[in-house]
């Protein structure tokens, strides 16, 4: 039989109708026209409404729970508390993988943060099942909070992120700092954050026997039904989760939550289906957060602005009972080239609910000091920041010396530049004033994220009638994935993509992987590529072995899969039609499996990682101290760009989100109880229109070889790195002024410009 | 959340009556009340939905020169309304200031009035909170307290008036008719909501059942049209509460001022009528010089209630600035931007 391996022969991408083109969300009508079915908008037959309650202390212990005045409450059914629940399979406590968190799901009466379930009331009627939250009038001991990055004495954590070490180092810091003729020392401070999604979490559980039906927003089908699997001690086969769209997720929907095991948990006490929804105010706690963080960098540079010594240290913070730590300092890894590097993480523990990742976890917090630093010595030194960057470019990755497999990030500080008109900056601060007087500020920062992969499986058939499926679980969560991988899946099938049936978003398809670290398109487009690629060679292989095919024996040669037809390599007038080749062998369809996975030697060979630069513009009014944003540029090089609409939405998406991070975006915790005080959408502000100035994506030309079969790297978390710092530096150049606790409030520069 | 008796009264008449109830609680557009029932924060045991009865949505022009608004005229339409807003730029730059478009479209000029504040403390029911449940202790004293007040508070009680609509018509003398159980009466805008002192419970003048039913501008309210802004800084353009604003006015004759008004908002349990500043401008020529005193007057007694100071010294620069926008003349049209001090700037349409 002869080998066919379009893996390797990616020609017949080149000729695809589909990556590549702009087109527009295939989901868009549904959604807007309100037909596109998000959890909560699930109603299955005698339905009934699960509400929490939730701890108002962040730590002791509740002594006791009204349930009798709730069960009065006309239409309340029952209350779920820790005496009173269905019993799980494995203690939650109990971490079985290092994606697995501790959750809050009624294990005890211990109070551990603000916001925790301590019950949870189902009822006929979600008012019913509120006002019997209400009427619980939880009574506690209250031991007293611990708050802040200064709660208590700080540790050492033994990884940060996922797995990473907590400190590396590359040459010798201290002496590059001794022997430097500029140092910049620095702490910066950022806020807690929280994900704010627009779509809370929710969940519609039904139990049918031992099976267990599910609508949930996730970012990861396959991780949540395997930690549904073990908690309630059931087969993988007997639950069906569906999460066909989520309506955002930033990471805070990537493993499964307590609120949505409680839902789990409800439908299985009462014996019906159950609907369980989050209160806006109830997500500041059980599903993650970004954690707060104190940066302190230590730069040395020479006489000439080359960085002799970059020391980057992270104070973070995580739970009292759980592990995850921002990790913010490994921001300095990857885009400076110092001869030294070090970088050291340590923590507190707070009552808080254990911070997880949020969009750019480590990347985002670390991004921003490091920017701000970078720029602090730029000044210090006398020289453009831009020129100081380009002076300090890494052609290798500084910590670890290896190559990249690709770096376009020149060409994206020459052409946002360009755009942002940029050479005309002066060097000194507070010199442009526009015609009403305001000051006005340019910044920069660049930007990094990498080019991560995950593993992934899909399926791909190829009918008689000449149509196609492609079948992954994968997540669209608003970044355009029932678009973009179908785009994918339609050149790699050789069909118009209104030929091919997309499914995805459903636990009984293969597993895609996580939709998380910017990997998704990557890995489940590589999943989707090989999947292709395997049924298009099952589809050769019946043609080329057939006398009786124009491509008999071509296998040599090999073929070309296009618009529905397998045509010779060599000989493009020599082929036959799909529907022909399965007619012929009698066959109704044909279908293949094919994986994505990293590709560990390319790993160890290269570092991969998109890149950016940010160019923005602020005006600040030199009396009131009010700060806004009037002009951005974002030039990005992220390998191949399979949709350029959605590409540049995930950008300005991110650009957004930097400003947000820069002037806008903060928790507020009270110091005394570990509340958040600004638990809802009108006080935790996010930027609105009118913050948000013209923004102008750059998309940078930039072919990876490397990274994966199709050359992708994410898009998804680069934008808010670089941007975040170069809107502060932009405030620093307009007035003179460096605040280094974010987000910049008007009181920081109120008293100083 | 808690069941409630709605009743929809068929007059003012029956309406006063149903709302002098112990536990009922008037519902207009409800942007606020909902929300502080949905949180628990008001458990009232009935509504009375007062958004059907006749005649509250006009806005009357009188004989003597003032203006007649309906309680139930919405702010949108309002600040809409063309005469209105030539008539009272400060008034209709304050309207367009407030939340967004959206909530502006329900929210009506008496619910505007009687909006709670936005301090956390009092919307956080595991929080003490004086005005909530009286004498349970304020938890915003001693707590996250940046945005609270920094005139005319107590020890029992930090919080702000979160009003802009408030600030211009305290200014302008407004007067608010309301129809009690004894009938109608009248009463000043700027006497209605209360200094917390030892009861922040009681936030305003009124008694159970009373219902606004108008606000009226004085004829005098209209000679300021030539001068008049309201200015707001805020953390973010739209959307959210003053920091700290302010609704400046000015009649200038001959190059001095004939007569000046000035109230700020978001430093007080209500909009703060500077008086003190007012009498300092009267007769002077509008120099920031002057502004500069007027504004030193009008913060005199200032005092922070927690990590607040700042709004102390915001507060001196924003009559400077409100003062000096108002002396340099309404612009022939409402900036894109309301409010802002960056009227024109980011290309933005609309806030």
């Amino acid at each position: 039989m002869p080998e066919l391996n379009l893996t390797s022969a990616p020609a017949h991408l080149r000729h695809g109708s589909n990556i590549g083109q702009p087109l527009t969300r295939r989901d868009g009508v549904l959604k807007v026209k309100g037909q596109a079915t998000y959890a909560a908008d699930n109603h299955p037959p005698g339905m009934l409404y699960a509400v929490m309650a939730v701890a108002g202390i962040s730590r002791g212990r509740v002594t006791s729970l009204d349930v009798a005045a709730a069960k009065r409450h006309p239409g309340v059914v029952d209350v779920m508390t820790s005496d009173h629940k269905p019993e799980l399979a494995i203690d939650p406590e109990i971490k079985t993988n290092p994606f697995v968190f501790r959750m809050e799901v009624l294990q005890s009466n211990e109070v551990r943060y603000a916001n925790q379930p301590i019950a949870v009331v189902i009822a006929e009627t979600l008012e019913a099942a509120t006002e019997g939250a209400a009427l619980l009038a939880p009574r506690y001991e209250t031991l007293p909070a611990l708050v802040g990055l200064d709660a208590g004495d700080s540790f050492v954590p033994p990884v940060v992120g996922v797995g990473n070490p907590t400190e590396n180092h590359r040459g010798d810091v201290e002496a590059g700092l001794a022997s430097a003729e500029k140092q910049i020392d620095a702490i910066y401070e950022t806020p807690p954050q929280y994900h704010n999604a627009m779509e809370p979490h929710a969940i519609v559980a039904s139990w049918d026997g031992d099976k267990l039906s599910v609508d949930m927003p996730t970012q990861g089908l396959m991780l949540s039904l395997a930690r549904i699997a073990e908690l309630f001690g059931i087969a993988h086969d007997k639950i069906h989760i569906r999460s066909p769209f989520l309506g955002g997720g930033f990471g805070s929907k990537g493993l499964m939550a307590g609120p949505q095991t409680l839902g789990i948990m409800a439908a299985k006490l009462i014996g019906k289906p159950v609907k369980l929804v989050v209160r806006r105010e109830q997500m500041y706690g059980p599903v993650g957060h970004r954690a707060p963080t104190r940066q302190r960098l230590r730069i040395g540079a020479d006489g000439e602005g080359r960085l002799t010594a970059l020391d980057h240290h992270a104070r973070t913070v995580s739970s009292t009972f759980d592990d995850f730590y921002e990790p913010a300092a490994d921001a300095s890894h990857t885009l400076y080239a110092a001869p030294a590097i070090r970088t050291s993480h340590d923590a507190v523990r707070v009552n808080t609910g254990t911070p997880l990742f949020m969009r750019a976890p480590g990347e985002a917090t670390g991004s921003i000091a490091l920017e701000s630093a970078i720029d602090e010595m730029a000044w210090a030194c006398g020289i453009d920041p831009l020129a100081f960057r380009l002076k300090n470019y890494a052609e290798v990755e500084p910590i670890t010396g290896k190559p990249f497999s690709s770096k376009a990030l020149r060409a994206c500080y020459e052409q946002g530049a360009a755009r942002f008109g940029w050479a005309k900056r002066p060097l000194q601060p507070r010199q442009m004033r526009d015609d009403a007087g305001l000051l006005v500020g340019w910044g920069m920062g660049t930007a990094t994220f990498p080019a991560l992969m995950f593993q992934a499986e899909a399926r791909a058939v190829l009918r008689r009638d000449g149509s196609g499926a492609m079948e992954i679980g994968a997540h669209d969560m608003g970044q355009g994935a029932w678009t973009a991988l179908a785009q994918i899946a339609a050149d790699e099938l050789g069909l118009d993509i209104d030929s091919v049936e997309f499914k995805a978003g459903s636990s009984d398809l293969p597993d895609a992987g996580i939709a998380g670290g910017s990997a998704h398109t990557a890995t489940a487009g590589a999943a989707i590529h090989n999947a292709g690629a395997a049924v298009i060679a099952k589809l050769a292989d019946l043609a080329t072995n057939d006398e009786r095919s124009p491509l008999f024996a071509a296998g040599n040669a090999g073929v070309i899969a296009r618009d529905g037809r397998l045509i010779r390599r060599d000989d493009e007038s020599r082929g036959e039609s799909y529907s022909e080749i399965l007619a012929r062998a009698g066959l109704a369809e044909v279908e293949a499996r094919g994986t994505g996975a990293p590709n560990p030697a390319a790993m160890e060979e290269y570092a991969m990682h998109a890149h950016g630069a940010v160019f923005a513009e602020v005006k600040v009014d030199p009396e009131l101290g009010q700060v806004r944003v009037t002009r951005m540029v974002g030039a990005f090089a992220a390998g191949r760009i399979v949709n350029p609409r959605m590409v540049q939405s995930q950008l300005f998406g991110g650009m957004i989100w930097g400003l947000s991070f820069a002037l806008h975006e903060e928790a507020i915790t009270d110091r005394r109880s570990g509340r958040i005080m600004n638990a809802n959408l009108g006080e935790y502000h996010i930027p609105v229109n009118a913050d948000v100035p013209p923004l102008d994506v750059i998309t940078v030309e930039e072919h990876d070889p490397h990274v994966n079969a199709l050359g992708i790297k994410g898009v998804g978390e680069i934008g808010i790195t670089g941007s975040a710092g170069a809107v502060a530096n932009a405030v620093w150049h307009a007035t003179g002024v460096r605040v280094r606790r974010f987000p910049i409030r008007i009181e920081e520069l109120l008293t100083q410009i | 959340m808690k069941p409630f008796d709605y009743f929809r009264p068929g007059t003012v008449a029956e309406a006063v009556v149903a709302a002098a109830q112990p536990g009922a609680s008037y519902l207009a557009a409800g942007t606020n009340l909902l929300d502080l029932m949905k949180g628990g924060v008001s458990r009232p045991d009935r509504l009375v939905d007062v958004t059907h009865l006749d005649g509250l949505d006009q806005i009357e022009r009188l004989a003597d020169g003032g203006v007649r608004i309906g309680a139930l005229v919405s702010n949108a339409d309002l600040a809409h309304d063309a005469d209105f807003a030539k008539s009272y730029p400060a008034v209709a730059e304050a309207l367009l200031s407030g939340a967004s478009a959206q909530l502006r479209n329900a929210a009506t000029v008496g619910g505007n009035l009687l909006q709670r504040t936005r301090c956390a403390y009092f919307y956080d029911t595991a929080s003490r909170c004086n005005k909530r449940e009286a004498g349970s202790g304020c938890d915003a004293r001693d707590g996250e307290n940046r945005t609270h007040a920094v005139l005319g508070w107590s020890e029992n009680c930090i919080a702000t008036h979160p009003s802009d609509f408030c600030v211009p018509l305290v200014a302008l003398d407004a007067i608010v008719e309301i129809e009690g159980r004894n009938g109608r009466r009248e009463i000043a805008l700027d006497e209605l909501h209360r200094l917390p002192g030892d009861t922040p419970e009681r936030e305003t003048a009124f008694e159970p059942g009373d219902l606004v039913v108008a606000v009226r501008l004085p004829p005098a309210a209209r000679g300021f049209a030539a001068h008049a802004r309201y200015l707001k800084v805020r953390d973010r353009t739209s959307y959210a509460f003053a920091v700290v604003s302010a609704a400046a006015a000015l009649q200038i004759e001959n190059g001095k001022i004939r007569e000046a008004r000035l109230a700020l908002g978001g430093v007080a349990a209500k909009a703060w009528r500077a008086r003190a500043a007012e009498d300092v401008l009267r007769g002077v020529a509008p120099t920031v010089a002057a502004f500069q005193e007027a504004a030193r007057r009008a913060l005199t007694d200032a005092k922070p209630s927690g990590d607040n100071a700042f709004k102390i010294e915001l507060a001196r620069r924003i009559v400077v600035r409100a003062l000096s926008l108002a002396a340099a003349g309404t612009p022939a049209r409402i900036p894109a931007l309301p409010a802002s001090p960056f009227a024109s700037t980011s290309g933005a349409i609309h806030a």
